[in-house]
């Protein structure tokens, strides 16, 4: 079985750091993984994509994410710019930067359609302005992604964290990773009593 | 040891494991992250002795590195798309004087239209240069290739391109085993010229040769590059002794035992192209795929044998020979002459275009089932085809197709021409 992770945001915004360091967090676990970029839209600002593959085997295909198993929305205003959903399947997973509910972003009937323990707003850039000190978000919601999926944990992330940066920026960005990842356990609480586990 | 890494940083840190002498580069995507981080390796005393040239253009980039090569120091430069059309007159100068430089050839689409995304357009058109051409399938691959590629340009005195899929590779981040600077160095003796520009021991190199020799000395570099038929496997044994991987050579069939359709690819389309293989073999069908790793030169025996047991052939090809089709299946064609089976030309990939398992299974299905011309392009857009194709006949000045179709596809602003 391959995990497959798409993550949408703009350049500037760290998506390519972000496919990156989940990279890293997977291979640090003995697993193998692929990140690469969507090639060519390196603007800040231009909508930007990134792609992250998890395996216990060799990922041999070096296709783009046609049908990811979870979403990554590091910027909530692409959502009228972007058809950030394609190929996303009923029991896919869904994590946005956002304060605001599914039904106030307008995602009311997407967030019907797929398992509530499997969808998640996280107020990354609020999370990030604190612990960061600016709103760059990619790496506090490899916290929330931890919790959400369990596909990688939180202490890999962290590790792929301090691996990338170092630091008052490493810290700062590992403080908003397990503040997202605690939001989330709050969220929902089937991942929570998974993170007592 | 092993690293999660992304592909050019990988080739970089083999390049520099190479302990090359002069590296001169012209950035140009998607190379630029190979020679940035050997400019930073060299900058910061990681990679010495080494002179690092930011030239002023790739012709100058090969005119250094032969320069270079020609005073016995071993010389790596890269390049890509319109940088490797740029160097031509010096390419061919390289081969033909016989100079073992090493470079990268991250692949990537010629224009007009501009286009940076990965294609095998630009490699495929040095096939002729006389320089050796292998083809990467992996990031690991690219990396063990290159050590291999100093051993075997310089036991030979020829130049050899690796070429890797820019973008697909080189910005890829994946696992790759970097090896140690004692293998390496094991592995690959210092170089040792044939010939050497020497203030001590003065001789010329590039002399003009007339009708009466001309053809001898092509001829040798002819039985050169058929030399590396056999150097290429036991360069890659050797190798595979001694790092504990496959990696090289001339062809990797997969799957190809008892296979009645094989799939003929190089570069990083042949992960899509297994994964895809082991989708229909799961279904019952007798499918197989064939690497070529050294395109140049073309291995004819290793690819008459892999595929003579086969129905049909598809050679999927990331280049487009305008005028006739396919550059891969012509090669292929030569190999199999005298056997009586099909031979189909798929090209896909074009400029960026993502190669699918989803498309690659559909065109095998309609191989298998007979139903597949000798020419195809994979996934192309055929009602914005025939739509400018009806604009073209209805006006004479009907205006330029790349912007005509941009505007077709609302990639760009409807406007006046």
């Amino acid at each position: 079985m391959v995990f497959q992770v798409r993550i949408h945001g703009r350049g500037g915004q760290g998506v390519v750091t972000a496919a990156e360091m989940l990279s890293v967090a997977a291979f640090r676990e003995g697993r193998h993984a692929q990140a690469f970029p969507s090639f060519g839209s390196e603007r800040t600002g231009a909508p930007v994509v990134a792609f992250c593959r998890i395996a216990d085997h060799e990922i041999r295909a070096h296709e783009p994410i046609a049908r990811p198993d979870a979403l990554i929305i590091q910027d909530p205003t692409l959502l009228q710019q972007v058809d950030l959903f394609s190929g996303l399947s009923e029991d896919g997973y869904l994590l946005i930067n956002s304060s605001r509910g599914f039904s106030d972003l307008g995602l009311g009937e997407l967030a019907a359609r797929l398992q509530p323990s499997r969808l998640v707003a996280v107020p990354a850039s609020e999370i990030a302005r604190e612990t960061v000190g600016r709103p760059i978000t990619n790496a506090v919601l490899l916290g929330g992604f931890a919790a959400l999926t369990g596909v990688i944990s939180l202490a890999s992330v962290i590790a792929a964290i301090r691996d990338r940066f170092s630091g008052p920026l490493a810290e700062g960005n590992v403080a908003g990773a397990e503040r997202a990842f605690g939001f989330v356990g709050q969220q929902i609480p089937e991942v929570a009593g998974a993170q007592a586990d | 040891m092993l690293k999660q890494i992304e592909g050019s940083r990988a080739v970089a840190e083999a390049v520099a494991l190479s302990r090359p002498e002069v590296i001169c580069a012209y950035p140009i995507s998607p190379q630029t992250h190979i020679v940035e981080a050997l400019s930073t390796l060299v900058k910061s005393g990681q990679l010495a002795p080494c002179e690092f040239i930011n030239v002023e253009s790739e012709f100058a980039a090969m005119s250094v590195a032969i320069g270079a090569s020609a005073t016995g120091a071993r010389s790596y430069t890269a390049t890509a798309s319109q940088g490797l059309l740029f160097m031509v007159e010096a390419i061919y100068n390289a081969s033909g004087l016989g100079l073992p430089i090493v470079m990268t050839v991250a692949n990537r689409a010629i224009g007009a239209p501009i286009n940076i995304w990965n294609d095998h357009s630009d490699s495929m058109s040095q096939r002729d240069s006389g320089w050796i051409q292998l083809y990467a399938e992996s990031n690991q691959e690219a990396v063990d290739m290159h050590i291999q590629a100093f051993r075997l340009a310089e036991e030979l005195s020829v130049p050899v391109m690796v070429c890797m899929d820019g973008f697909i590779l080189t910005h890829a981040v994946e696992q790759v085993d970097v090896p140690s600077q004692e293998q390496v160095d094991a592995f690959l003796p210092p170089f040792e010229p044939r010939q050497v520009l020497d203030p001590d021991d003065p001789v010329s190199i590039g002399a003009m040769v007339g009708p009466e020799a001309f053809m001898e000395v092509r001829y040798l570099a002819h039985v050169t590059q058929m030399q590396a038929l056999d150097l290429i496997p036991e360069i890659s044994r050797t190798f595979e002794g001694a790092f504990g991987r496959a990696s090289g050579g001339l062809v990797r069939s997969y799957r190809t035992e008892d296979a009645e359709t094989i799939v003929v690819a190089l570069g990083s389309l042949l992960g899509t192209v297994k994964d895809t293989v082991d989708e229909l073999r799961a279904e019952g069908e007798r499918v197989g795929a064939l690497g070529i790793t050294t395109f140049r030169p073309w291995p004819s025996e290793e690819v008459r044998r892999a595929l003579r047991g086969a129905k049909r052939i598809l050679v999927v090809e990331k280049a487009l020979a305008v005028g006739i089709g396919g550059v891969v299946s012509l090669d292929v064609r030569v190999a199999l002459s005298g056997i009586d089976q099909a031979v189909h030309t798929v090209i896909a990939g074009l400029g960026g275009r993502p190669i699918t398992t989803t498309s690659l299974h559909r065109l095998l299905r309609s191989a298998v089932a007979g139903e597949l011309p000798e020419t195809t392009f994979l996934d192309l857009d055929r009602g914005l085809v025939e739509r400018e194709l009806a604009r073209r006949g209805a006006k004479r000045k009907s205006g330029p197709h790349a912007e005509n179709l941009l505007r077709d596809l609302g990639a760009v602003a409807v406007g006046p021409v």
